[in-house]
């Protein structure tokens, strides 16, 4: 058993339970056994962590990351991603299916889970193929896989573009509990795409990915979800039209939930500049005005989460001709720093930072965390909010170096990552 | 000289790396050089001793022999890579090539590649000068240039004329890099394709009028670009077909009469006579096309001779690799 964790004078916050006050903070066997807002908890016995300069954050669930492992271990696999995480302050990650081979079958749930337990980092959730290989037809065994600890389905990387398809995922998702995620992508508009269609492609000579890509995709989406009356989360929601849809389709009161990344917050595509590599994603860069749009859904709570889609690739994808490079980029130790920057400048609560990276996730993957009520698991983020460095790629934890964010000064550090009561990173 | 008094880039990658000032005196210099490629011996010995490497890693018959020409002419060796016959072919990336290619301690790198973006790769991985010979669909300078400087000739200026370019404006780095050099010249244009040779933002980007039609494009015009249609590319898809490609926007005495009656004919080669222009409109009068092959020499012999030059006097640490 490892010895109880108490920490101390800390600015506790936890939406979940509208506070954020002072208070000491105690973890015993693998939970939260005490919040004492009176701070007189005695550190006798206890690991203590004093946190006077420090928040204390539910710990922080990042729910789209992708792990390489297995088949591309080269870029990243568990042990490095779990530990990448740690040290961006993630206690829980949710890990995307579209590795070599995909992950669609129960045993290989069972084999990721059972390695990720032995490795010192964040804690794993997996996700499962919302179809066979990823094809996009034959749906997987949904209840097998939940039995076999799923945390969700997704063919992320792609989109089902057989709309009846679609509506049995929808439908026999929610009969086995497992929430379904979207890659929304309608990409036969722009089956060559590099970047964001606009003046900058047209500029850099690159074929254009349209907005209308993942609007006609988010739409015919939601369609579904009203059809159904089931819900569905939309992965990297990177546009206005986009999040117009979904803004209205909450506004009907549809089940439906969306995340946007990091990187669509800070970066447009006119930062693609001259052809930077670490500036191309999917779905792309767009305009300052999306981005605009983006930060206030935000603030208005249309999008519920912040998710890095953490996505690792080598050198060898990367330091090659723009057309020929890889899609992605890694965003693991820099999705706080960015998400304090981004409540600093929409003059955001720090409960809504906590609900953005910790408690919205948490509800949407029905997991236990997300909160620091008594009795749930101890997994907690302690941070420094004031600490200033700048963000330097080549100390990531990631095996990849492909950051759109090298070298940007960056405000908030990890003091501490707690996972089940054992500190796994210290800053 | 002129180009003497300004900065000069390290690369050659695309127009908008210049002001008026700085075209003006590429275009001044072309000149003097195309005076040696009307001498009985056709050479100077400007940059005898430097190694001038041809990389064409996409096929290229007119421009790699313009700028092998242009080399010979001032005396510089080269030696030309292409894709097929060099390690490329064997799944060689194209950093490998740089460093390969950096191992030789060239003088100049002139580069022809499919991929937009090539050029700035290299250029920026690379001590010596690096030319765009032509990326994807971004940027071929050069091609640009002599275009200016053949309308330059035949009109007396660029400023205050009006340009059309017609054709696959979306696919072409021709149109792109036109568009920056005659707008930064002074120069209207107007620019018309079908849809699907279209792309968003021209008329933003570049200051250009954009039309569906040709006919507007063409009125009142004193110089046209006609594009190349690749037809084993597009035929079918992006536009129904040759025929009926050329029956909309092919340039044919009709079509070329909407223009000034002096109207230059340009087109960057090689022809698809009958889709682009009629067999009678390309051996009008107006017709310039052989021209400009003549100024891509001088035009090539320039910037040669101005980056080697300028890469001399720039600091020599700078020619360290980065």
């Amino acid at each position: 058993m490892t010895k109880p964790i108490l920490i101390k004078n800390g600015r506790l916050i936890d939406p979940a339970q509208d506070f954020d006050a002072r208070a000491d903070l105690l973890l015993e066997d693998g939970l939260v056994s005490a919040v004492d807002p009176t701070c007189s908890l005695s550190g006798e016995g206890k690991t203590l962590i004093e946190a006077k300069d420090f928040w204390v954050l539910p710990g922080l669930i990042d729910m789209h990351v992708h792990l390489r492992d297995p088949g591309h271990e080269y870029k990243e696999d568990l042990h490095s991603g779990l530990m990448a995480a740690a040290a961006g302050g993630f206690t829980t990650v949710l890990a995307m299916p579209n590795t070599s081979p995909p992950v669609d079958q129960a045993a290989q749930i069972r084999s990721l889970l059972s390695r990720a337990k032995t490795i010192p980092g964040a804690r794993l959730c997996q996700s499962a193929a919302m179809t066979r290989g990823l094809n996009g037809q034959e749906l997987t065994e949904y209840e097998d896989l939940k039995n076999a600890g799923a945390s969700a389905v997704t063919d992320d990387g792609r989109w089902i573009p057989d709309a009846a398809v679609m509506r049995r995922v929808l439908g026999y998702a929610h009969v086995c509990g497992l929430p379904p995620l979207s890659h929304a992508q309608e990409a036969t508009l722009a089956p060559k795409g590099q970047i964001h269609e606009g003046r900058v492609s047209t500029r850099l000579g690159l074929a254009g990915i349209p907005a209308e890509v993942e609007s006609m995709a988010v739409y015919r989406d939601i369609s579904l979800v009203r059809l159904t009356g089931k819900r569905l989360h939309i992965c990297h929601v990177s546009s206005r039209l986009s999040l117009d849809l979904i803004r209205r389709a909450k506004a009907e009161g549809l089940p439906v939930t969306c995340e946007t990344a990091p990187h669509y917050l800070f970066l447009t595509d006119e930062d693609v500049g001259q052809y930077d590599v670490n500036r191309k994603m999917n779905p792309p860069l767009r305009t300052a005005a999306d981005q605009e749009s983006l930060r206030q859904g935000i603030a208005e709570g249309v999008i519920d989460v912040v998710a890095t889609d953490h996505a690792p690739h080598s050198v060898l994808e990367k330091e090659v001709e723009f057309m020929d490079a890889a899609f992605g980029v890694i965003g693991l130790e820099t999705a706080l720093p960015l998400t304090l920057r981004l409540a600093e400048e929409l003059q955001l609560s720090p409960k809504k930072v906590a609900e953005l990276l910790s408690l919205k996730p948490a509800q949407i993957l029905g997991l236990p965390g997300g909160t620091l009520l008594k009795g749930r698991p101890a997994d907690v983020t302690v941070i420094d909010p004031q600490a200033e460095y700048v963000y330097d790629v080549k100390t990531s934890k990631s095996k990849s170096r492909n950051s759109p964010f090298d070298g940007w000064k960056l405000k908030g550090q990890i003091v501490k990552t707690i996972v089940d009561g054992t500190i796994v990173f210290e800053g | 000289m002129a180009y003497e008094h300004l900065i000069w880039p390290k690369d050659l990658i695309d127009l908008d790396q210049f002001g008026s000032e700085h075209l003006l005196a590429i275009l001044d210099l072309a000149e003097n050089f195309k005076e040696v490629s009307e001498r009985e011996i056709k050479k100077v010995p400007t940059l005898r001793g430097k190694l001038v490497v041809l990389f064409f890693h996409e096929n290229s018959t007119r421009t790699r022999l313009s700028f092998e020409v242009a080399a010979k002419r001032l005396s510089a060796d080269t030696i030309a890579l292409s894709a097929s016959g060099s390690s490329m072919a064997k799944g060689e990336t194209l950093l490998d090539t740089a460093r390969n290619i950096m191992a030789m301690n060239p003088d100049a790198l002139v580069i022809r590649h499919s991929a937009s973006g090539a050029p700035s790769f290299l250029g920026e991985r690379l001590a010596c000068p690096v030319l765009n010979a032509g990326d994807g669909a971004h940027a071929h300078p050069t091609q640009a240039l002599l275009d200016l400087m053949t309308i330059r000739e035949k009109k007396g200026r660029v400023d205050g004329l009006k340009v059309a370019i017609i054709g696959d404006i979306a696919h072409s780095r021709v149109a792109r890099s036109n568009m920056i050099g005659l707008r930064t010249l002074g120069a209207s244009v107007s620019v018309c394709g079908p849809p699907a040779m279209m792309v968003p933002g021209l008329a933003e980007e570049y200051g250009v009028e954009v039309f569906e039609r040709p006919e507007p494009a063409l009125e009142g015009a004193d110089a046209v670009i006609m594009l190349r249609i690749q037809l084993e590319r597009q035929s079918g898809q992006l536009f129904p077909g040759a025929r009926e490609y050329a029956s909309v926007y092919g340039l044919n005495d009709r079509r070329l009469s909407l223009a000034k009656p002096d109207c230059l004919l340009l087109h960057p080669g090689p022809v698809n006579q009958g889709v682009e222009l009629t067999p009678e409109v390309y051996d009008c009068p107006a017709s310039v096309i052989l021209e400009q092959v003549t100024n891509g020499v001088a035009v090539r012999m320039a910037l040669l001779y101005l980056l080697v030059d300028n890469a001399e006097r720039r600091n020599p640490e700078q020619a360290s690799e980065k």
